[in-house]
């Protein structure tokens, strides 16, 4: 039953990925890439590229990509099913009952304690991707310069990404 | 039940008429033009929400975003979540969480259906050449981004380094870097309360 475990898979990664999308990118290494060796590294990167210049957010436009190549239409379905899961009981929980629960002191000491854990994990997600991604001495001119135009100027990552693509084009065709 | 039970917990403030249909489109209409994740859409999300449709206050959503950034889960699916169960109970939560993720879902979908036909193509191969290194970079850059503020106190630092020695040199899987995280907070506020630390 692959699809039922694309669903598990999911639900695990929509589960442990507190503090945005990019800390799934750990998570999907593990579960998707490592374990059940659904996905290659490269795919991976490409997926990840599509991501993000499509709207929506990260994590159900790789869960719904994954999900598809793994078990096409229905396999889709279940892994953003899976990966909507957790958000979908927590919240409303979190809107009906639960209220008091992310003021309490107790809970706060956790995510004090997670923030770190969470840049750890995107470092870590950076290090893998680079590993895969930056192979020659071009696509690390590459890599320097769309780091240099996220971080210092204000250009938009669609538009940073569209222009890796142009100079993919003019360096590789 | 459930809807009845959230309208008594609201302040008798003035609000725009929402049903579980506007609430499918009007997160749907999110999901479809915001591009860049989670924290692109929040803006757009608030001007929705709050300034045209009138649905919350200001200091609702800034309650919502609080509890949505801090939760497991993309922030604009527990945003869209949230907000639907608050104005119209369980309905309204699949209302919008069926509106926020169906843009991508069919996007994404139509690109796997017709992206194995190109994936040869000297010109898609060349473009994607270029692409991959700008993913590892944007992660960097994220990095910079969400570090900046977490990482100016030095316990953070040591925390933030502890555990890329954990991840990268041991290779622990992310759950146990998570839930190790977490449990390292709950037990430095019980040694040491940081300071500015609230309650």
């Amino acid at each position: 039953m692959i699809i039922l475990q694309l669903y598990l898979a999911f639900l695990k990664i929509g589960l442990f990925s507190i503090g945005g999308g990019y800390v799934m990118l750990p998570l999907i290494q593990k579960e998707i890439i490592e374990s059940h060796g659904w996905l290659t590294l490269p795919e991976f990167v490409d997926i990840l590229a599509i991501a993000e210049m499509t709207p929506g957010p990260i994590a159900i436009n790789s869960a719904t990509f994954i999900g598809f190549r793994t078990g096409g239409i229905p396999g889709a379905l279940l892994a953003t099913a899976g990966v909507v899961t957790p958000s979908l009981v927590l919240m409303v929980l979190a809107a009906s009952i639960l209220r008091r629960f992310y003021e309490n002191q107790w809970v706060r000491a956790a995510f004090s304690g997670l923030r770190p854990a969470v840049v750890a994990l995107i470092v870590g997600a950076a290090v893998f991707v680079g590993r895969a991604s930056i192979l020659d001495p071009l696509s690390a001119v590459i890599a320097a310069a769309v780091f240099v135009l996220l971080v210092f100027t204000r250009l938009h990552p669609i538009l940073v990404l569209l222009l890796s693509a142009v100079s993919g084009l003019l360096l590789y065709l | 039940m459930l809807k009845n039970d959230l309208t008594l917990e609201y302040p008798e403030v003035e609000r725009g008429k929402s049903d579980p249909f506007a609430l499918f489109t009007t997160f749907f209409k999110i999901g479809a033009f915001t591009f860049g994740g989670g924290y692109a859409m929040l803006p757009i999300i608030k001007r929705e929400v709050v300034d045209d449709k009138h649905w919350l206050t200001e200091e609702e959503f800034v309650d919502v975003l609080a509890v949505a950034q801090s939760s497991p889960g993309a922030v604009a699916v527990n945003s869209a979540v949230f907000i639907g169960t608050k104005l119209r109970g369980i309905v309204g939560a699949f209302s919008a969480l069926l509106g926020v993720i169906m843009p991508s879902f069919l996007i994404i979908l139509i690109i796997a259906l017709y992206f194995a036909r190109f994936t040869s193509h000297p010109a898609v191969v060349a473009a994607f050449a270029g692409v991959r290194p700008a993913i590892a970079a944007l992660i960097a850059a994220a990095v910079v981004k969400i570090g900046k503020p977490v990482l100016k106190e030095r316990r953070n630092m040591a925390l933030a380094l502890m555990f890329i020695a954990l991840s990268i040199g041991l290779g622990l899987h992310p759950i146990i870097i998570i839930v190790t995280g977490a449990s390292v907070g709950i037990l430095l506020h019980r040694i040491a309360p940081a300071k500015g630390e609230t309650s």
